[in-house]
């Protein structure tokens, strides 16, 4: 009992904790949507139409890599990728960019580093581009077993 | 820690400086381009406003109710497949920019929230239920719910990998 009340915290020092925290991360994001916005403008979506070119291993894996560099709103990836496939982009290659889109982020690796760890975020960031391959051929698989 | 604590602060106001440096670089050689992404940035944080603001008062909510004791028995090394179940579950539930999040994230770890945890959350942020009409007009409903599936079990298994690696 004794415990719980030495444990617990007022309501503004919550608070207070929460407002100093957020703040410490102020500058990286904005350093972010600052370089998001450079991306936007001068990564034509053209560009990204042009490197599929059928090869289920090498289209996954540029659909990854591609996933990777992008961030945003997953619905954008979503937008994106059901665009790519009405060009003729294979399914492995748009699923794979959808899936790395969110869970691979080059963009956010500052922010994720200098918060979470360098170590963890590189891990994290590595396991999730190889899992964007395998996702993506498990789910198509699947779907044309089915 | 405290020169750990310095070397991020440093980070924290280098990387955004280099950015600027970059805008001012590139005003020079396309101003119009240049200004356009200002413009697209200013309008990403503004609708950011809202987001940041909920997840303030969701980590001081979560200051306020958890202590260390009690997020070491939620995400601790003793969480178990509960543990894996919440991760899992505020990953999908969670909405707004990841860069919103990152502090909550950095709070938790601290309180003792394995990684494993901590990935699999950041794993399942790409499922996002309010998205879901947009993926199934453009994929159909079956490939959304493999796919859901894939993802779902892949955050698991990247947790448990990271937490392998520690």
């Amino acid at each position: 009992m004794q415990q719980q009340t030495k444990n617990k915290i007022s309501f503004s020092t919550a608070f207070s904790k929460a407002l100093k925290g957020f703040a410490t991360a102020v500058p990286i994001i904005i350093g972010v949507i600052l370089l998001f916005g450079l991306f936007r403008v001068f990564v034509p979506q053209s560009w990204i139409r042009s490197v599929f070119t059928g090869n289920l291993l090498r289209d996954t894996l540029y659909g990854s890599l591609i996933g990777s560099i992008s961030a945003g709103n997953p619905v954008n990836s979503y937008i994106i990728g059901g665009e790519l496939l009405h060009d003729s982009v294979s399914l492995y290659a748009v699923t794979a960019f959808i899936v790395a889109w969110v869970t691979v982020g080059l963009i956010q690796l500052p922010a994720e580093a200098s918060l979470l760890g360098k170590r963890f975020a590189l891990t994290r960031n590595i396991i999730s581009f190889v899992l964007a391959f395998f996702v993506a051929i498990a789910t198509v698989m699947t779907m044309s077993l089915l | 820690m405290n020169k750990q604590k310095e070397k991020n602060n440093h980070f924290n106001l280098i990387f955004p400086g280099l950015v600027v440096l970059g805008y001012l670089g590139l005003f020079f050689v396309n101003p119009s381009k240049t200004g356009k992404a200002l413009l697209l940035s200013g309008r990403m944080f503004l609708t950011l406003i809202p987001v940041f603001i909920v997840v303030i008062l969701f980590m001081g909510g979560l200051n306020y109710f958890l202590n260390p004791q009690k997020v070491k028995k939620l995400f601790g090394k003793e969480s178990g497949a509960k543990g894996w179940f919440f991760a899992v579950l505020l990953g999908i539930i969670s909405h707004g920019s990841i860069y919103a999040w990152y502090p909550l994230l950095k709070d938790l770890q601290a309180q003792g929230m394995k990684n494993g945890l901590i990935a699999a959350f950041l794993y399942n942020r790409a499922i996002k239920i309010p998205h879901l009409p947009v993926m199934i007009y453009y994929f159909g409903i079956q490939f959304v719910v493999l796919l859901f599936i894939y993802m779902v079990i892949a955050s698991i298994i990247e947790g448990l990998v990271i937490d392998l690696m520690q």
